[in-house]
């Protein structure tokens, strides 16, 4: 990019070196001020998030899978802490667990909003600005305090129908799906909102039903933000760690978060190796996820709050 | 279960004879005219309601089986009401609007009034049930071994995990040799064809039970002395790992006097209904105590109480600062990322955005986890990296600074997306247009930019602020509040009111659920009045920039 590109006019160029010479530090210079500089921020910050990854990543690799004796870079390369973690633990169980869990609760969850969301967007009636207003505020309230009611009344439950009581998915998932209404309909509905009306109005004046109106029309068409609130619900089921803790203490029926956390909640040094292990495979559904929804992404998240 | 969805309903209607209810709009009543009867959507609507039904039907029977009529009714209810709404023609909102309602009405809504109505009782460890249970936990635990007490051979077992599953105490009756398994709830016969007994009378296995060896069992030695089995002469505890005995209780409730009393020491505790304890004239209190209505005692003792008010202040401020020192450092910094990037002279920026991202890929509890071991003192990389021996979590403020860091990392991807994306939403023209005028690069990002950005981002900021307001994860994770200060182990430096509230609720020095509760409504208003102020904020902004 700094190279010198068409500055020779004419003559030898022996007699315009020292020229050439002090054009090109200009235009190095202000190649740094207009682009350089960008580079330099990009390959910081892609430094500073990168770094505690590769330790990560180091840890995992590292044959003596403990925190003293892990450095930034990895120092071997064994596949013991892998093996480990599926000998050792339940992992495979966890791993199962977690991806039904936060794949059939962002899912359910992203329907059951999208549907609240047409109505608040579409629809007048009374109770409507109330009813936005008070799924912020619920939202609001530190919910995990709420965990003794919640233990108590999942003891009822557990006692009536233990098919969906403590240490079942099922159960886990029925209380995070309490949640699904709330700051996504509000991004839901924002978007839902930049829709022409138009088009739904044309579609009734042809004879469609309203079902027909969110199912054909709305649904395709909001598919950015139903990629987007659907990755940020995957994102947080999986990292979900207190209500999940409370209702899941069989070692087969926990999920990655709270198994994880019981790795190194006592035996913090040796088991740092494993840990590192499972942090990383953690991390493939997610970033799958992510590949999948990424060019929806930055629309989705900003079409939604523009007009919010 | 209520994921029914209004099949095309208005479908099955003929002309004219659609309601002209109130609350309905015009669009959709005119919308249903001619509105003809789709066979997927009539199939997936009887699908679903029979779905429905089965669903009511399963969970009606151990309702009835356990004649709890009080769950019966509100499920007859619910389901009566699904059936009514998405037959009917009518109220088509709430067609959309039941299903997550639903939802967040059993899960969310009843359980946090559940826990705002305990703001006001002072229930917690010692005050958990009514008077009765108090009374029969005095008389248990005042069980004393007595001359002439029966011996019994005992074996520790459990019906789940050896090292945390429920204890259950198998005994067998040195007299008539029958077996029974005991555990708080009281003895019951095992029959003699499921038990093997040694001789000595010491059960050595039973069908369905894991008995302890020695080993699993010293380790839950705290847990065995504990454990009090009731029996119809006084009650049943361990003396040792291999012994029982059946005692008799010395301290029992005489209705008479409304009191409790002591038959060996003739000491006597009266019940007070305001606190909801036995009290000896001495001011003495029983250790159980009953759940009782205390008005608004607990919130008053947020207020004025030292010990827990000085806290209270101190953490709220800290609390201000994290929220807003995480959710202003996250987006300036994802900000700045963004704009540099944001160039069309720039090249490679799809791999930068890529690799940038990822911390927000990365399980962010695992990834606390990790942080919390490179700021170790004697291990962990920082230190390392940086050949420093900073005990960062040892000290105040280097252990604030190292969560806002921990924060800023996990946090800034996601403001860096969000702003990528609305300075794509930003006209080129306009900021052109301020250049043409001759405005500098730094001027036009002042007046032009940024005001944008801030007016499409700032729903989100506030979002992103009451997020972190309440961030449990954050510093239960990394500093689990600490350090803490010499004179109060109950409230540290990096604590949130979350954590110091979570503390109080299931901390070490006994649960305080009421307190809790009255301390998390104060948070609950902290955080709604910021995000009503900032939200009304928003609003005006929005009407001079659009």
């Amino acid at each position: 990019m700094t190279s010198l590109s068409g500055t020779p006019v004419g003559g030898g160029a022996t007699s315009t070196a020292p020229a050439v010479n002090r054009n090109a530090g200009r235009r190095r210079n202000r190649w740094f001020a207009q682009v350089g500089w960008r580079h330099l921020v990009a390959v910081s910050a892609v430094a500073f998030s990168l770094f505690p990854i590769l330790f990560v990543l180091s840890a995992a690799l590292n044959p003596l899978g403990t925190l003293s004796s892990t450095e930034l870079l990895p120092t071997g390369a064994s596949l013991e802490n892998f093996t480990n973690l599926f000998d050792r633990t339940a992992f495979g169980w966890w791993f199962f667990n977690s991806l039904l869990i936060a794949g059939v609760a962002s899912f359910a969850s992203v329907f059951l909003s999208a549907l609240a969301a047409y109505a608040f967007s579409r629809m007048r009636f009374s109770g409507r600005r109330v009813g936005l207003l008070s799924l912020l505020l619920i939202q609001m309230f530190p919910q995990f305090l709420a965990i003794v009611a919640i233990f108590l009344l999942f003891t009822t439950i557990t006692d009536l129908w233990p098919a969906i009581g403590f240490n079942t998915p099922w159960g886990l998932l029925l209380l995070y799906l309490g949640g699904a209404l709330g700051v996504n309909t509000w991004l839901m509905k924002g978007f839902f909102d930049t829709l022409p009306r138009e088009l739904d109005e044309s579609a009734t004046v042809d004879g469609a039903t309203h079902a027909q109106v969110f199912f054909r029309i709305m649904l395709p068409l909001v598919a950015p933000i139903l990629a987007v609130t659907g990755l940020l619900a995957f994102i947080g089921t999986i990292n979900e760690f207190l209500m999940a803790n409370v209702f899941l203490t069989n070692s087969e029926s926990k999920t990655l978060a709270v198994g994880m956390f019981g790795l190194v909640a006592g035996e913090r040094n040796n088991n740092f190796g494993i840990f590192a292990a499972g942090t990383l495979l953690t991390a493939i559904p997610t970033v799958l996820v992510f590949q999948m929804v990424q060019r929806y992404i930055v629309s989705g998240l900003t079409a939604g709050a523009v007009k919010g | 279960m209520s994921t029914s969805l209004s099949g095309p309903g208005a479908a099955t209607q003929s002309p004219g004879r659609e309601p002209a209810g109130p609350g309905l709009p015009g669009k959709s009543r005119t919308a249903r005219h001619r509105a003809p009867t789709t066979m997927t959507g009539l199939l997936v609507k009887v699908v679903l309601l029979g779905l429905t039904a089965g669903i009511a039907i399963w969970a009606a029977f151990p309702l009835v089986e356990a004649e709890k009529w009080v769950g019966l009714a509100p499920l007859a209810a619910t389901t009566a009401g699904l059936f009514y709404l998405y037959l009917t023609s009518r109220h088509i909102p709430a067609k959309y609007l039941v299903p997550g309602t639903l939802f967040l009405i059993a899960f969310q809504v009843v359980p946090v009034l559940y826990t705002a109505s305990t703001a006001f009782t002072n229930f917690g460890d010692g005050h958990r049930g009514t008077k009765e249970d108090a009374v029969v936990a005095i008389q248990t635990a005042s069980v004393k071994q007595v001359p002439g007490s029966t011996e019994y051979a005992l074996s520790v077992a459990t019906q789940g995990d050896p090292a945390t599953g429920p204890l259950v105490f198998l005994v067998s009756d040195p007299g008539t040799g029958v077996v029974s398994a005991g555990d708080a709830g009281g003895l019951r016969q095992l029959a003699p064809a499921d038990v093997t007994v040694a001789a000595g009378g010491k059960v050595t296995a039973a069908d369905g039970y894991t008995v302890l060896n020695f080993g699993q069992a010293s380790a839950r030695s705290q847990e065995i002395t504990d454990l009090v089995v009731p029996t119809s002469g006084g009650a049943l505890r361990s003396a040792g790992l291999s012994r029982a005995y059946e005692g008799k209780a010395i301290r029992g409730y005489d209705a008479g006097c409304d009191c409790v009393k002591d038959i060996d020491t003739g000491k006597t505790w009266t019940a007070d209904e305001e606190a909801g304890a036995f009290v000896a004239p001495d001011g003495e209190r029983l250790a159980q105590g009953w759940k009782v209505t205390v008005g608004l005692k607990n919130f008053s003792r947020v207020l004025t109480d030292p010990a827990i008010s000085g806290p209270f202040f101190g953490t709220l401020l800290w609390n201000l600062a994290f929220a807003v020192g995480s959710t202003g450092g996250t987006f300036i910094l994802g900000m700045f990322i963004a704009l540099a990037l944001h160039s069309p002279r720039m090249r490679g920026t799809n791999i930068y955005r890529v690799l940038l991202i990822l911390p927000y890929a990365m399980p962010s509890f695992a990834m606390l986890l990790v942080w919390r071991d490179m700021f170790n003192t004697d291990f962990g990389l920082i230190n390392n990296l940086f050949g420093l021996g900073v005990d960062w979590f040892g000290q105040e403020w280097s252990a604030r600074i190292a969560v806002i860091l921990v924060q800023l990392w996990l946090g800034y991807p996601y403001m860096f997306l969000v702003a990528t994306g609305a300075l794509q939403a930003i006209p080129k023209e306009l900021t052109e247009a301020s250049s043409v005028d001759g405005a500098s690069p730094w001027q036009s990002f002042r007046a032009v930019t940024l005001p944008l950005l801030l007016v499409a981002l700032s729903p989100l900021l506030i979002a992103s602020f009451a997020y972190n307001f309440n961030n449990f994860n954050a510093i239960y994770l990394t500093t689990e509040g600490g350090p803490f200060p010499a004179d109060n182990p109950s409230a540290g430096a990096t604590d949130l009111l979350i954590t110091y509230t979570y503390r109080l609720a299931f901390g070490a020095q006994g649960a305080q659920f009421g307190l809790a509760a009255a301390v998390s409504i104060f948070i609950f208003t902290i955080v709604a009045v910021v995000s009503a102020v900032s939200f009304r904020r928003t609003r005006k902004q929005e009407e001079v920039y659009s």
